[in-house]
């Protein structure tokens, strides 16, 4: 936020905190330990808003439960910036010393009347009345956030319109008062701060506009950096279709599982000249290489670090050796290097850690010795004797201010991408369940009384009007392709709204469905919404099924 | 990190085995005992939960009290005066040992042999085992049969293997409900596990008996981490153990961080054979306090369970 990717508070704070906003995010199933720390929370008196299109386990413990329907969360963010200002709450002392932008920002959300929020959001009025006295009057308060707000064609608008709300109550910058989003994946955070992104260096500096960091980088490496911004996943995947992009290297990532409209990620990755995986499994991307590098799994067979949601570094150690010809991807990458006339040496992850701490100022302070000594330290953390930030953005409470302002931003509430109709008239919105990960390729290989594959949740509505029974396959189609998949009844869904996960792609192929309308600054697909169909299968009789089963098998492949 | 966000506590001074000692206000008996280097005897104590005051094998004596305090859980008070080895103490301690040890299953329970030793407790006085009682679990209150005096009354159940991550052998409880809190309010808060029943019928149990898969337990296997005794257990080391092939002196333990969410929980894997048999979050730690989730706990399986390429 304002300037480096990171969360502003700490999880402990959850422990002491008195109203936590938790939007888009079921952290009951998905970040089962941070969960810990709001429950803590909970007991210390911490009221809990859950806003959720699902009456997920996590709104289970709400004081309320704001099921909005599917990507309206920027129209139910305005109506609560317009009821706090309405109601004289916002934080006018703090508007006035550390924001700008103020002023456009209170006129874009004046037509967010509580009506039409509600008109808008499905959201019940009072509820939301209630929301926004809670936070605007709480000492402490928190937002949080996973991919319920990042996962659509809005998201970099909708997570701005959670920090107007931030900035327009002083929600930030204070012990307890907070911006946190929580990470999907042990090191999203870590990517980010190692320039594993498009246009920053290693410690979000930027590639095109920070020439005295670009230059340190050039001089360090003994390389000309093109000061221009790469592509992100989606722009790659267009540069395939135009043709502008031939070669891939695929890194610890199962696009041709994971990606939205799956059909033509796997189109454009079949037509690629040359393909090249690494992973520590041979999921299904590999299975399309041309190369294959069988590398060490990074989190228990490599030395290195990773750094979590709350900007803290920590080291990952190796507790065993890797199977067979499996190498540590550090290995891997300096010999593909040596492959192509460069003389690097034998790579140590201490070393490689010591390189990025000279270049990246915000990761200067961090040693190995200190990571160990402190059980990982929070960036930013400049030198040695620096103790790691807890929290950010604590210069906003200094008067007069210190460094730039924070912005308000306007934004428009745009909904889903794709817009239901009498063809497409479900609402699928995707996610995960607390037993599994992503596609699979982890928690498929062990296994749980939890696990039970993948399923269509359908709320009971639904289900008694399509006729179709808990446990029955119904056919799941959206305007990019169509699956199979058993019915399981769930009354945390409204009736109009379905529920996959992406887990079980081999049983169960829900990206198939899914639209790759994506956020032109973040690159993020719209998992969270797209419009489908959900239809009885007319079964006929086994004996003849048995007959056909062979010849629609073959079809299907075609 | 932490130390940033603590207040700063006062200081102050007790007496224990004759010995002057400062702690931190707010600090137990055992903290100081642990400070002055007395060795305190402990079964239900040793993680971040609050005390469970539940095994009374740390009890000492209090000048002025009527009855022994247990050690864990009573605060250290200013001008306090403690006897941690006194007749008293020691014969409540063997006491202590004795009951627990003819009644329960101590085999995996590393510290018992040495308190056993130092306070020479004999359980085998109280005669044979009794009989295992087949009805155990299904115990209601008010239906206790009389002992008959000349064996030994057991906790003996049948192992609970209904599930491929972890196996509960209630012949080794102790009952000091650690598994219900960390499974309850203290931690997890999914309450799948409570007490059923009451004296010396009482046992750790799920609703009506319900298998775990049945239950509410979403196989955090916090419970498994603060069990003292080995009762609950991971299936892999409960399987190591009864092929004689559990041999923790060659285990190494390796602190990383988990492979899934960007919670970035600590793990502790326990490696035998470069195969991980257990994993662990370590108490210290402020993201987990020991605690994991399904995942942390269970899911590293995937990097023994591929292929060697």
């Amino acid at each position: 936020m304002f300037g480096a990717g990171g969360g502003t508070s700490s999880y402990r704070e959850m422990e002491e905190t008195d109203v936590v906003l938790l939007w888009g995010s079921n952290a009951r199933e998905t970040h089962p330990i941070f969960f810990h720390h709001l429950l803590r929370g909970i007991h210390n008196g911490a009221r809990l808003f859950v806003i959720d299109p699902r009456r997920t386990t996590s709104a289970q413990w709400a004081d309320r439960w704001l099921g909005l329907e599917v990507g309206s969360d920027i129209a139910l963010s305005n109506t609560v910036a317009r009821e706090i200002i309405h109601a004289g709450l916002a934080n006018r002392a703090f508007i006035d010393n550390a924001t700008e932008g103020f002023d456009a920002y209170a006129a874009s959300v004046e037509p967010f009347t509580l009506a039409e929020g509600e008109r808008l959001t499905g959201v019940p009025a009072e509820a939301i009345r209630e929301m926004a006295h809670a936070f605007a009057r709480a000492d402490r308060a928190m937002i949080c956030w996973t991919l319920g707000i990042t996962e659509h064609h809005t998201a970099v608008d909708n997570v701005l319109s959670l920090i107007n709300l931030a900035l327009l109550c002083g929600h930030v910058g204070r012990f307890g008062s907070g911006l946190n989003p929580l990470r999907g994946q042990n090191n999203v955070q870590g990517g980010g701060d190692m320039g594993a992104i498009p246009n920053k260096l290693a410690g979000f500096q930027d590639i095109e506009q920070d020439h005295e960091a670009r230059a340190r980088f050039e001089q360090a490496w003994g390389v000309t950096i093109r000061p221009t911004y790469g592509w992100h996943l989606t722009q790659m995947f267009d540069g395939m279709e135009h043709g502008e992009l031939r070669t891939l290297y695929v890194i610890g990532e199962n696009p041709a599982q994971s990606e939205a409209d799956i059909n033509r990620t796997r189109k454009l990755l079949s037509e690629l000249d040359f393909l090249v995986v690494q992973d520590i499994v041979l999921t299904k991307t590999a299975e399309m290489a041309d190369v294959v590098f069988p590398s060490a799994a990074s989190w228990c067979e490599t030395d290195g670090t990773v750094t979590n949601s709350e900007r803290r570094v920590q080291r990952v150690r190796k507790a065993l050796d890797p199977p067979g010809e499996a190498r540590d991807d550090m290995w891997i990458i300096t010999e593909i290097a040596r492959r192509l006339g460069q003389d690097w040496p034998d790579p140590v992850a201490e070393d490689v850690w010591d390189e990025l701490r000279s270049l990246s100022p915000m990761h200067s302070g961090k040693s190995y010795a200190r990571l160990e000594e402190l059980g990982g330290i929070q960036w930013p953390c400049p030198d040695e004797t620096h103790p790691g930030s807890p929290m950010l953005h604590e210069r906003l409470w200094a008067e007069p201010r210190i460094g730039p302002a924070a912005p308000f931003t306007v934004v428009e509430a745009r909904g889903p991408f794709e817009e239901l109709d009498a063809d497409y008239p479900i609402r699928l919105t995707t996610g995960r369940r607390l037993e599994s990960y992503n596609t699979g390729t982890q928690t498929n290989l062990y296994s749980s009384p939890l696990h039970r594959g993948e399923s269509l949740d359908l709320s009971p509505e639904d289900a008694e009007r399509l006729e179709l029974a808990d446990g029955e396959v119904a056919r799941v189609s959206s305007r990019r392709g169509s699956v199979e998949a058993p019915v399981r009844i769930d009354p945390a869904l409204r009736p109009g709204l379905a529920f996959m996960t992406f887990h079980f792609p081999d049983q169960v192929d829900t990206n198939q469905l899914t639209i790759d309308a994506t956020d032109p600054k973040s690159g993020t697909a719209e998992f969270k919404a797209a419009a489908i169909r959900v239809e009885k299968i007319e079964r006929v009789e086994d004996e003849e099924r048995a007959g056909v089963a062979e010849h629609a098998t073959v079809g299907g492949q075609q | 990190m932490s130390e940033l966000l603590l207040a700063p506590k006062r200081m102050i001074e007790l007496e224990i085995d004759g010995q002057s000692v400062r702690v931190f206000e707010g600090e137990t008996i055992l903290g100081a005992c642990r400070r002055l280097g007395i060795d305190t005897p402990t079964l239900c104590y040793g993680d971040t939960l609050e005390p469970a005051n539940a095994c009374r094998v740390c009890v000492v004596e209090v000048e002025g009290a009527r009855v022994l305090a247990p050690a864990c859980s009573r605060k250290a008070e200013a001008g306090m005066k403690v006897q941690t080895d006194s007749e008293r103490v020691r014969h409540s301690r063997k006491m202590v040992l004795e009951l627990l040890a003819s009644s329960v299953d101590l085999s995996t329970t590393d510290e018992i042999p040495g308190y056993l030793e130092r306070y020479d407790a004999q359980p085998e006085r109280f005669g044979p085992p009794a009989p295992p009682d087949p009805d155990r679990d299904r115990k209601r209150t008010g239906h206790h049969v009389e002992p008959d005096g000349q064996t030994a009354a057991t906790v003996y159940a049948p192992v609970k293997i209904d599930n491929e991550l972890y196996v509960r052998d209630y012949s080794k409880c102790i009952l000091c409900y650690k598994c219900v809190d960390a499974c309850g309010e203290q931690f997890q808060n999914t309450f799948a596990i409570h007490v059923a029943g009451r004296g010396f019928d009482a046992r750790i149990s799920t609703e009506y008996v319900a298998e775990l898969p049945d239950s509410a337990c979403v196989y955090c296997g916090n419970c498994i981490a603060v069990c003292p005794t080995g009762a609950l257990m991971f299936v892999s080391e409960h399987a190591l153990r009864a092929e004689g092939d559990w041999r923790e002196d060659d285990q190494t333990v390796t602190t990383t961080v988990c492979p899934y969410c960007g919670v970035g929980c600590n793990l502790e894997l326990h490696v035998q054979d470069n195969t991980i048999v257990k994993v662990t979050s370590p108490d210290d730690h402020d993201i987990t306090r020991g605690n994991l989730c399904i995942k942390g706990r269970f899911g590293f399986q995937h990097v023994q369970a591929r292929d060697a390429p």
